[in-house]
């Protein structure tokens, strides 16, 4: 590690609780706490988990008006961003031009008074000047990227998560799914989005860099809220089946191997018109080769990411990308890629663990049900 | 005899001709909470230093190195079922497996406690 590791501004209150810190993306940032990524987990499905996620990027797409914005933003993503309504999030990713990967993101439309023109994106820590750089190159003439200096974003996940919330903020409640409000936390301006990654029903909240340690205390007053680390953000993620960049997402993977398509409006796909949707087009006409499955091994050893998946017959058909255990579970499960032909649910397979062959099966993503507030 | 240490962080006791070999409990707190052992089989002989086990904790897998030759005479079936002892009790009741020696002499390269303490310290 050459390079000086960032921190985010809420790297002392990370010190102070007694986390442990490790290199991630760039940032000094919390593996866990001493309760341990167990109990963390667990807290967070039973009551409310406090992340830091201030080292992912924010930035802004600004153009003079929602209509132009949009349009121009849709060259670069598959989503329907012209159909969003005013406070209305959407997931999305960035294409190459072969239609693989270049991120995962989210897009949200501004309503803030004179801000009509602006699009909030939040895309991942690790692929910051990657995307930074390509988004600036793709947007047209008098629209430009805008990025978020001096902002921190803090995540609170968890079925308490809005019992906790409501208690500053009567209005965050009544918060839809993938929409945000702007709420006033103490005397704290907050873009508080409902939305997450935990499977569970929850909250990001952005502030400014400045507010973000207070607005940390005042959360942890709470005696439902705990603070978790990445350790239990990534077991957590996994359960619920969501992807993780440089996991199940690369720059070789389209969107529709991915399990994305669900992502792309049926007007997207049926007009292209984005970086990346020839394949897109053609692998929704034609079907994938290989796709995102999940599996749950028989036995109780763990199969890591680059496991080799191979068939009954000892034919290697896919590749894990993620795997671990999942404490909900309560046993190992994983994710990765295999042959469209072996994709079916129950299908049994094999994963290679230290030269053995350990029996496992395809199962239905997510591991746990969603606890999404619909 | 006291219990010794190995670079590796195992911690090894003595009775007779026989070690009882466990993880340190620094080792256990490194690795945060165990959901996994895997013992090597009873019978099997082993040389020093090569990887003959391995725990998972939810976040990664680590190898246990063998501190010293002989045969597996035991195995801690305990773990198998319970991997979570290896936090609760990692010096006590979580010991892994049980060699009987063959290279006795290979016991003085390890470390007491307070030249382990020092090594991790």
């Amino acid at each position: 590690m050459n390079e000086t590791l960032q921190r985010t501004p809420l790297y002392e209150a990370h010190k102070a609780l007694g986390a442990k810190l490790v290199p991630f993306a760039g940032y000094e940032m919390p593996v866990q706490y001493p309760t341990g990524v167990l109990a963390e987990h667990n807290w967070t499905r039973a009551n409310a988990g406090l992340f830091d996620v201030s080292h992912m990027g924010q930035c802004f797409i600004v153009g003079p008006d929602f209509e132009t914005t949009s349009r121009a933003m849709e060259k670069l993503v598959p989503a329907d961003i012209v159909g969003l309504a005013p406070h209305q999030q959407r997931y999305s990713q960035l294409l190459n031009e072969g239609g693989g990967i270049l991120d995962d993101l989210m897009i949200t439309r501004a309503a803030y008074k004179n801000y009509e023109g602006w699009l909030y994106v939040v895309v991942n820590a690790s692929r910051k000047q990657p995307d930074y750089a390509h988004i600036e190159n793709h947007l047209p003439e008098g629209i430009k990227l805008q990025r978020g200096e001096d902002m921190a974003l803090l995540a609170l996940q968890g079925p308490k998560a809005v019992e906790v919330l409501e208690k500053f903020a009567p209005a965050a409640a009544d918060l839809n799914f993938m929409h945000y409000a702007a709420l006033d936390i103490e005397g704290i301006a907050a873009h508080v989005t409902r939305c997450g990654y935990s499977g569970e029903d929850g909250f990001e909240l952005s502030v400014f860099a400045k507010d973000a340690a207070r607005l940390w205390d005042l959360l942890m007053v709470d005696v439902l809220v705990r603070p978790i680390g990445l350790g239990a953000r990534d077991s957590l993620r996994l359960e619920a089946g969501l992807c993780l960049y440089g996991h199940e997402l690369d720059e070789s993977t389209s969107p529709n191997e991915a399990g994305l398509l669900w992502s792309i409006a049926k007007r997207r796909r049926e007009e292209g018109g984005f970086i990346g949707a020839s394949r897109v087009q053609k692998e929704w006409a034609q079907g994938v080769s290989r796709k995102r499955v999940g599996i749950r091994p028989d036995g109780r050893a763990p199969a890591r990411d680059g496991t080799e998946i191979q068939n009954v017959d000892g034919r290697k058909i896919g590749v894990i990308t993620s795997g671990g255990f999942g404490p909900t579970v309560n046993g190992p499960i994983a994710m990765g890629y295999v042959e469209t032909a072996f994709a079916d649910v129950g299908t049994k397979v094999n994963l290679i663990v230290r030269g053995q062959a350990l029996p496992a099966q395809i199962f239905k993503l997510p591991f746990i049900p969603n606890n999404f507030r619909r | 005899m006291n219990k010794v240490f190995s670079k590796d962080h195992e911690w090894v006791t003595v009775e007779g001709d026989v070690a009882t070999i466990g993880i340190t409990n620094h080792a256990q707190e490194q690795l945060g909470d165990v959901v996994f052992v895997e013992l090597p089989k009873i019978g099997a002989n082993v040389v020093c230093d090569a990887s003959i086990a391995v725990v998972e904790s939810v976040k990664a897998a680590s190898e246990i190195y063998v501190p010293v030759s002989g045969e597996i005479v035991a195995i801690n079936n305990e773990l198998t079922g319970d991997p979570a002892l290896v936090n609760r009790d990692a010096e006590g009741e979580a010991w892994f497996f049980k060699v009987k020696l063959a290279k006795p002499d290979e016991l003085a390269k390890l470390m007491d406690k307070a030249a382990y303490d020092k090594f991790v310290g």
